[in-house]
């Protein structure tokens, strides 16, 4: 029961993740949907590796918050570049290399 | 009463409301307060499939080290947001459809994997961290190897990134 | 009421009471404590006015602090503000649950075991790091939600110093794990039995940096940048008054203990008295373990733990506050490579050793 309706979770999770990337303004914001999104793959990852009993799912998710890491770090650290130098986090600002 | 689904369902819900409540607050803070709800209820869930030691570390890491970043970043940066949405009703309408798609795709290959009977024993037994840590540093020693490559290259950026220009 | 319920859920609430109860005595006398052990170090008197001695002091702080006005400042962020100090307390007592206070034995009560701590995990060292990391989010959001200059800065700097000491905090921590082979409160304590040695000889480099980033951790002196009163008022909490003042102390004073805790379990033989094998000093027990086993550990445990909060008093009484430019040098520059190194001593040992 749990693990059926697990991945529904999951999936709700990430379409909400979605969701914020594709409507929201805040670079910082947006990164958290980043962030939402991958933990929602890491429910699944869990789920599915609980009902086969199997330990791999939890490597990958061990190697998926790794990868969460490195990737707030770097685009916080982005953020923070184009704070300095446009006084803005708001993604709609960076537009110098639009088309 | 099975007290385990009582709690899954209960975290679930939690996380999909932190979900919910993160990408509508206007105030950053906010979203990372409710994205912190979220991670622990996940953890919650964690927990009740027998994964203590992925409780550990999504509470370590997301919860104690990127949220906290994430709520550094936003106290410093101090930003007043004029607008929260992006872009005109038309973008907002598509990013609308797009996500119901996104979702009902989901949803409905979940439902055809969907193992069909629950199981009921303990899943990976009381070695978690053992076995983790075999699984690690046998057969996933290549990628472990690569991943924390991935990380000297990730704070090597970042130091360059928020250096300010001499 | 059948036995399962009494089992899986009446004798935890029980011991869960009991814990709490302890801790938060524990942590009112721990005041009086402080103030009477920095009084004498600096020749001075200390709280003597309530009671014999002064030991009726923490009932009348508490009582003071109960019945001072709540005030939350207009411009706050109403919600975070009143959440704050609640968030503050909560891990610091969670983190009691995983605590081994004795063992040896259980006891029994009308029938039942009861073990002498809540919960005994296997991934416990890993899971204490994880709540104690949240700690954190109290002092930064109250700081944030005051809408205040002195409180914000006082947030940025805890934050930014929680999360670099966090490293050398779990990394230190490795060597132990390595020795016992366990992540477990109960079996790092029972190794060191098996092994006839008590971790702070082999670990003294960890046991340094462990107790040093508890220091910084739980933002005491010298590390208490965030609350800084010489120059940021009262840093963090300068808006908080009454209750959510003292919830704030309360989690500070517990998150104390917890640290002092956890170096005893794993440092110093959490239970154990000195010397368990040596048959010749069994007059250390007092003759309590023929009551019950257990019962001669609680004294030992709570012994040792005491001289490890002496220290961190101790430390106050001694240390100016450290610059905050010089406590960030602190912690990346020479904590986290000496854990790392550590963590490559201790293996390079063991692998020598196992040869």
């Amino acid at each position: 029961m749990m693990t059926s309706f697990l991945p529904l979770v999951a999936a709700v999770l990430f379409s909400i993740g979605a969701v914020g990337v594709l409507v929201r303004r805040n670079a910082i914001v947006i990164l958290m949907c980043i962030e939402l999104m991958l933990n929602a793959v890491n429910l699944t990852f869990a789920s599915y590796s609980y009902e086969l009993r199997s330990m791999t799912g939890h490597i990958f998710i061990f190697f998926v918050m790794t990868v969460a890491a490195a990737e707030a770090a770097v685009g916080l650290g982005i953020v923070i570049a184009v704070f300095r130098k446009r006084q803005s986090a708001d993604v709609d600002d960076v537009n110098l290399m639009r088309w | 009463m099975d007290w385990g689904l009582v709690l899954f369902y209960f975290f679930a819900a939690l996380a999909v409301v932190g979900g919910v409540m993160m990408i509508t607050r206007k105030n950053a803070v906010h979203s990372a307060v409710y994205l912190v709800l979220t991670f622990v209820s996940v953890a919650g869930i964690y927990i009740l499939l027998g994964a203590d030691f992925l409780f550990a570390v999504q509470v370590l890491v997301y919860a104690g080290g990127i949220v906290v970043l994430f709520l550094f970043v936003i106290m410093l940066v101090n930003l007043e947001e004029s607008r929260r949405l992006s872009g005109g009703k038309l973008h907002l309408a598509a990013s609308a459809v797009l996500t119901c798609l996104l979702f009902g795709m989901l949803a409905t290959l979940f439902g055809r994997v969907a193992v069909g009977q629950p199981s009921v024993a303990a899943p990976l037994g009381e070695g978690n961290l053992q076995l983790m840590g075999i699984a690690l540093f046998r057969d996933y020693m290549l990628p472990f190897e690569v991943v924390s490559l991935l990380l000297l290259v990730a704070m090597i950026g970042a130091i360059v990134l928020g250096r300010p220009r001499a | 009421m059948s036995d399962a319920l009494i089992r899986n859920f009446i004798i935890p609430l029980v011991q869960v009471l009991v814990v709490l109860g302890v801790a938060a005595g524990a942590v009112a006398y721990m005041t009086l404590v402080e103030r009477k052990i920095l009084a004498f170090m600096q020749l001075r008197l200390s709280p003597r006015r309530v009671g014999p001695h002064g030991l009726l002091q923490p009932i009348a702080d508490g009582i003071k602090l109960l019945l001072k006005e709540d005030i939350t400042p207009a411009r706050a962020d109403r919600a975070l503000f009143t959440l704050a100090p609640i968030i503050t307390v909560i891990p610091a007592f969670t983190a009691l649950a995983l605590i081994p206070f004795s063992g040896g034995g259980s006891f029994n009560i009308f029938g039942y075991p009861v073990s002498p701590w809540i919960a005994d995990v296997n991934v416990g060292v890993v899971f204490l790091l994880a709540i104690s990391s949240l700690g954190v989010y109290g002092i930064m959001l109250g700081g944030w939600a005051s809408n205040s200059k002195y409180p914000l800065l006082g947030s940025l700097r805890s934050a930014a110093q929680m999360v670099s000491y966090e490293v050398p905090f779990g990394f230190s921590i490795i060597g132990v794990l390595m020795l016992s082979g366990t992540a477990s409160m109960v079996g790092i304590v029972e190794a060191q039995q098996k092994a006839h040695l008590w971790y702070f000889v082999p670990q003294i480099l960890g046991l340094f940096i462990f107790f040093v980033s508890g220091v910084a951790e739980t933002n005491r002196l010298p590390f208490d940048l965030p609350e800084a009163e010489a120059e940021l008022v009262a840093g963090f909490h300068t808006e908080y008054s009454g209750m959510k003042f003292a919830l704030y102390m309360l989690a500070e004073y517990t998150s104390m203990i917890v640290v002092a805790c956890i170096v005893t379990t794993l440092f110093f033989g959490g239970w154990l008295r000195p010397f368990p094998s040596v048959s010749a000093l069994a007059w250390l027990n007092f003759g309590l373990d023929k009551l019950n086993p257990a019962l001669p550990g609680f004294f030992w445990f709570f012994l040792k733990t005491f001289l490890v909060l002496f220290v961190y008093l101790w430390l106050r009484g001694t240390f100016p506050r450290y610059r905050y430019d010089q406590l960030m040098k602190l912690g990346w520059y020479w904590m986290i490579p000496l854990a790392i190194a550590n963590v490559i001593l201790t293996g390079g040992v063991l692998l020598l050793l196992r040869r």
